[in-house]
């Protein structure tokens, strides 16, 4: 008993309505009838009670009539058959005259002949003149079986096993007939109270003791002192909370910041497009690089070109790309094209953020440090590992003291807090570099060093046409996504920026 | 960068050790190249533009020999005077002036060494030459040609000959026209008149560089013991750079190098010229640059380790005449950082007392995500790089964008001017998502700006648009989050009826504080909805963040 009393204290509100009506009916038909419920919800209620063990639900399939479309017709205006008899009533017509009287179609008025004649319900002479009979007469005060099960299945469900004899004939005989019944298979449900839902149903579960809400309204009167609160099925799923979410990479890019942040090193912003003339001149990039082909780099059509405002510093540029100027460089050793420094491009990395802020500095604000996380631009084809439009991390000390330790150790501190242990350097190219290094790291989850960024100390030939005097500036920069994919478990870097709701709802959070 | 493959065998001959599979791939990569695979007999490997020497097995067995020490120390090359002539006329002065040119006998080609030769001819042309356009190299047997050589310009139907991988004698014309090399290197003779050509003393054209050689005169066969080789295009410092590569290469394979005269019409030039460059090296600059202390004897070690020689009394470094990356001191610093190992450098982080600081704009732009995050918007993060036809013409505008040259789809050819367009497209494929979509983004925006004096004629702007879509959303749910977020920042505006052809007319609205406008916003149009194929109703708005902030930084500072 106690098991049931349980059960009822946590009844729901439905399983309340159903359990009364389960006392007169087993039939699903009959407990939406009876409780008043929609379909669905007594589904529902009896799946719950099914899960308690009170009843086992079972599915019959059964053949029922329903009326067809001149079946529906005829309950409105009667059978063609009385219209017939109607018509010839009181004299006796010919056929073409009762075709109009009657209203009926030339098959109507065939089907009738036919059918009445069988009946012996009326005579018909050489000249098509039709009279009723006496028999006719009477068919026409009574209602005939036929119209009686029309009337009953436009009423209730009927199906075929529960025809009665005589209703079984005036089925046969409608279903010969053109589209005045139909039958259908439809499902039923029937439900089989087990032991526990005989004693359930015969408890008694008066829910006047039972809350299913607590209210304002209780509380101001007191009159929860004399409820009782349902008790709910805890585990029960419940539907998803929408709620507002920063973009994952930013969360990433957050923490990264502040990893620089904490080192002391201060923020650079500066402008996606630039002239070629910073973006690649200003570090040294001879102008003929294979990396300066069309194919790498957007250029702009639309403004094509930029201008130069400081001519002073890019006199300086140019002299170090043509003979080295004051750098003790040979230099380029080419003729320097003012035409390619001033064409705008996206810039196809931050480098050029750090070398206008080198161009700022004086030599009293040195030692000092920079970093920036911005957006970086590669003209290529978009696939699983390569991004047009992707963000690099980048940093710079300028510091007369700084060397290749130095640079070891900022990067080693970096990584570890990016979740890398063991980080590695060796040597690399880059055209502004000079020492160059790959920065790798072995990777803590794929056990494998993979290649984690550039970096290397800048080459006079950068440093001092920037900043006047020659002074080692450390440098680094990493492809943001890549780092951060493996957290997310992105394999596809596509997939860092392709905004799917469903994706940014359950990305889980950035937790380092 | 180009990649090569080499012969395994031959390599390890070249360094003159047995070394297993591991020590030589550590090698590799701790010499500074990039190790791309290796797969029996061959070695795959990745060659910096900066180091054309190491483009061949020759090249990069002579750096890995001098790298694990079994050949350390400068190379030492013999070069004698072939006596030769090769003249230079006036005729290409205008279009490919300049070349360099060299003799290598005593060869031994078959089939491997053919192919050999044919790869670094290749590398170099894509690499050092950047596809022929400032280099081409000419290989040819000597024994087909009658010395002193001609190097001019002719009138294109002047120059007939056999050309390679051809059955004809063609015109220049016709070699540019027809033949698939002609084809493809055409452009670089694009506008001339004359077309440049090696024509030996026989009169027979030998090549039209930098199209094709001659098939008579220019092919190299099993049968070759001697080899005539012209570098040629528009600086003499590089050509003879590329020459030595391949001399040096050559006599690697036990070639002999003979110099020959060249005549230009106002100067006269020996080449190849092997002798080494001496350059300076401070230890103490090294020294600094790397962290560590190296004495001389030190330094002397590396820099020999590195294929370099070191003279203690001048000071001086020896550098390879086949070393083409040595500008400064520096590259010493890092050749000897290579040998010393990056691993043996220590690490260390310097105490340097520095203030971090983050940028303003980016912590007000952050603090803007905060309070959007609070009223449940989800943020999307989207490409600066749009499509012109979703920026203008979907939206019913039509105003000017910054536009890309060059680029490879038609979903990405301008920058972005606003955000709302980028955001209807995102809504636009998560029409199969859960509603409702209350989504934001804050990000760059470009404008073209001609008239003001930028240094690009691009002005960039920081933008937050925001856009909210379901069955039941309308103007005032879109006012509700403006309005506190204008409260949030504590600025005063006022919203004024304004035209803007994508959204509804007389539901659209712009914001005005300090008599500047910052922001739009209203219900998009049904046509520009169903432009993008959306099917639900849209609200949206759109802040210039730049200009907000300029604001409120102008009212805090006053």
């Amino acid at each position: 008993m106690e098991d049931i009393k349980e059960l009822i204290s946590k009844l729901h509100p439905l399983e309340r309505r159903i359990i009364p009506v389960l006392r007169g009916t087993n039939i699903f038909s009959e407990l939406v009838r009876k409780s008043e419920l929609k379909e669905v919800e007594v589904m529902r209620t009896l799946q719950w009670l099914q899960a308690k063990n009170v009843l086992k639900i079972s599915e019959d399939v059964k053949e029922v009539i329903v009326l067809g479309e001149n079946g529906r017709l005829a309950l409105e205006k009667g059978l063609p058959e009385k219209a017939f008899l109607e018509s010839i009533k009181s004299k006796a017509k010919h056929l073409d005259e009762i075709e109009k009287t009657a209203g009926l179609t030339k098959q109507e008025i065939s089907a009738c002949l036919g059918l009445l004649k069988a009946k012996a319900a009326i005579h018909i002479n050489s000249e098509r003149i039709v009279s009723i009979s006496d028999h006719g007469k009477n068919l026409l005060e009574k209602e005939s079986l036929e119209e009686h099960l029309l009337k009953h299945i436009a009423k209730v469900e009927v199906s075929i096993p529960e025809l009665k004899a005589e209703e079984k004939f005036a089925f046969e005989n409608l279903k010969k007939r053109k589209d005045i019944i139909r039958t259908v298979l439809k499902k039923e449900w029937t439900v089989i109270l087990t032991d526990i839902g005989k004693k359930l149903v015969a408890s008694n579960i008066s829910s006047e003791k039972v809350a299913e809400k607590l209210t304002s309204g209780m509380l101001k009167t007191g009159a929860w002192k004399n409820k009782e609160f349902r008790g709910y099925d805890i585990q029960a799923k419940v539907p998803r909370l929408g709620f507002g979410k920063k973009h994952f990479v930013n969360e990433a890019i957050n923490y990264i910041k502040k990893i620089w942040l904490e080192m002391g090193f201060k923020e650079m912003k500066g402008g996606i497009v630039q002239t070629a003339f910073w973006d690649l001149d200003a570090l040294f990039v001879p102008q003929d690089h294979p990396a300066r082909e069309m194919q790498d780099t957007f250029f702009l059509s639309k403004p094509g070109k930029g201008r130069i405002i400081d001519k002073e510093l890019f006199n300086r540029v140019k002299a170090t790309h043509e003979n080295g100027w004051t750098t003790g460089s040979k230099g380029w050793q080419y003729k320097f094209s003012d035409e390619k420094a001033s064409d705008n491009l996206l810039r196809t990395h931050t480098t050029v953020l750090s070398a206008r802020t080198i161009a700022t500095l004086k030599k009293t604000d040195l030692p000092a440090k920079f970093f920036s996380v911005g957006k970086v631009f590669r003209n290529e084809t978009l696939d699983w590992k390569h991004l047009f439009e992707l963000h690099q991390v980048e940093g710079i000390v300028v510091d007369p003291e700084a060397n290749m330790t130095h640079l070891k150790g900022y990067l080693r501190e970096f990584y570890k807090k990016m979740g890398y242990e063991k980080v590695r350097i060796r040597p690399s190219h880059f055209p502004y570099t000079e020492p160059s290094a790959e920065v790798i790291g072995f990777h803590p989850i794929k056990k494998e060093w993979v290649e984690l960024g550039g970096s290397g100390i800048f080459r006079p030939e950068v440093v001092k046409p920037l900043l006047g005097i020659e002074v080692p500036v450390l440098a680094w920069g990493l492809g943001l996504e890549r780092v951060i994919t493996a957290y997310y478990q992105i394999t596809d870097l596509r997939d860092c920026y392709k905004n799917d709701l469903e994706q940014l709802r359950n990305m889980k959070k950035w937790m380092r | 960068m180009p990649t090569i493959t080499v012969s395994k065998k031959g390599l390890l001959k070249q360094i003159g050790k047995h070394m297993s599979d591991e020590e030589l791939k550590e090698k590799i990569i701790f010499l500074g190249i990039s190790f791309e695979g290796l797969k029996e007999d061959e070695v795959t490997v990745e060659i910096n533009p900066n180091r054309p020497d190491l483009l061949s097995e020759q090249g990069l067995g002579r750096a890995l020999a001098s790298f694990v020490g079994t050949k350390k120390g400068l190379r030492k090359y013999i070069v004698k005077n072939s006596g030769a002539k090769v003249v230079i006329d006036k005729s290409v002065e205008k279009i490919r002036p300049c070349t360099a040119c060299a003799i290598v006998k005593n060869l031994k080609f078959d089939d491997e060494k053919i192919r050999e030769i044919i790869q670094i001819q290749e590398k170099l042309h894509v690499s050092f030459g950047r596809n022929r356009k400032r280099v081409a190299i000419g290989i040819y047997p000597l024994e087909h040609i009658k010395l002193p050589i001609y190097y001019k310009a002719l009138k294109p139907d002047e120059i007939k000959f056999q050309p390679l991988e051809s059955t004809r004698v063609m015109s220049g014309g016709q070699i540019i026209s027809q033949h698939p090399t002609g084809k493809e290197y055409g452009y670089l003779l694009e506008g001339f008149d004359k077309y440049p050509v090696f024509i030996d003393a026989n009169n027979e054209i030998l090549s039209m560089p930098p199209i094709i050689n001659s098939h008579k005169t220019g092919k190299v066969s099993e049968k070759t013991t001697e080899v005539f080789i012209e570098c040629s295009g528009f600086d003499l410092i590089i050509m003879e750079q590329c020459l030595n590569i391949l001399v040096t290469t050559m006599a690697d394979m036990g070639g002999k190098i003979y110099s020959m005269d060249l005549n230009y019409p106002d100067k006269k030039r020996i080449t190849p010229n092997l002798e080494p460059a001496k350059m300076k090296v401070d230890l103490k600059y090294v020294n600094k640059i790397l962290g560590i202390e190296l004495n001389e004897a030190n330094l002397k070690l590396c820099l020999e380790k590195m294929g370099f020689e070191y003279e203690a009394k001048t000071k001086k470094v020896m550098v390879p005449a086949y070393r083409t990356d040595i500008l400064h001191m520096i590259d010493f610093a890092e050749d000897i950082g290579i040998a010393y190992g990056y691993d043996n450098i220590p690490e260390i982080i310097p105490r340097v007392a520095t203030t971090g600081e983050e940028d303003e704009l980016e912590v007000f732009s952050d603090r803007i995500r905060e309070i959007l995050i609070g009223h449940g918007f989800i943020e999307v993060k989207n490409y600066c790089l749009a499509s012109k036809d979703d920026q203008s013409k979907h939206c019913n505008q039509n105003h000017e964008l910054v536009e890309i040259k060059n680029s490879q789809a038609e979903e990405r050819n301008v920058m972005r001017s606003w955000i709302i367009p980028t955001l209807l497209r995102t809504l636009s494929e998560n029409k199969h998502r859960e509603y409702p979509q209350n989504i934001f983004e804050i990000g760059a925006v470009f404008k073209n700006d001609r008239d003001t004096k930028t240094e690009t004629g691009v002005k960039e702007e920081i933008s937050l648009a925001l856009v909210m879509s379901s069955e039941e959303i309308d103007f005032t749910r879109i006012k509700q989050v403006l309005d506190n977020l204008l409260k949030a920042l504590n600025l005063n505006a006022s919203v004024e009826e304004t035209i803007h052809t994508s959204f509804i007319k007389g539901r659209v609205g712009k914001i005005i504080t300090d008599k500047k406008e910052i922001a739009v916003i209203g219900e998009i149009t049904p046509e520009v909805l169903s432009n993008f194929g959306l099917i639900m109703p849209v609200v949206a708005f759109e802040i210039n963040m730049t200009q907000v902030f300029n604001l409120l930084k102008n009212k805090n500072e006053n």
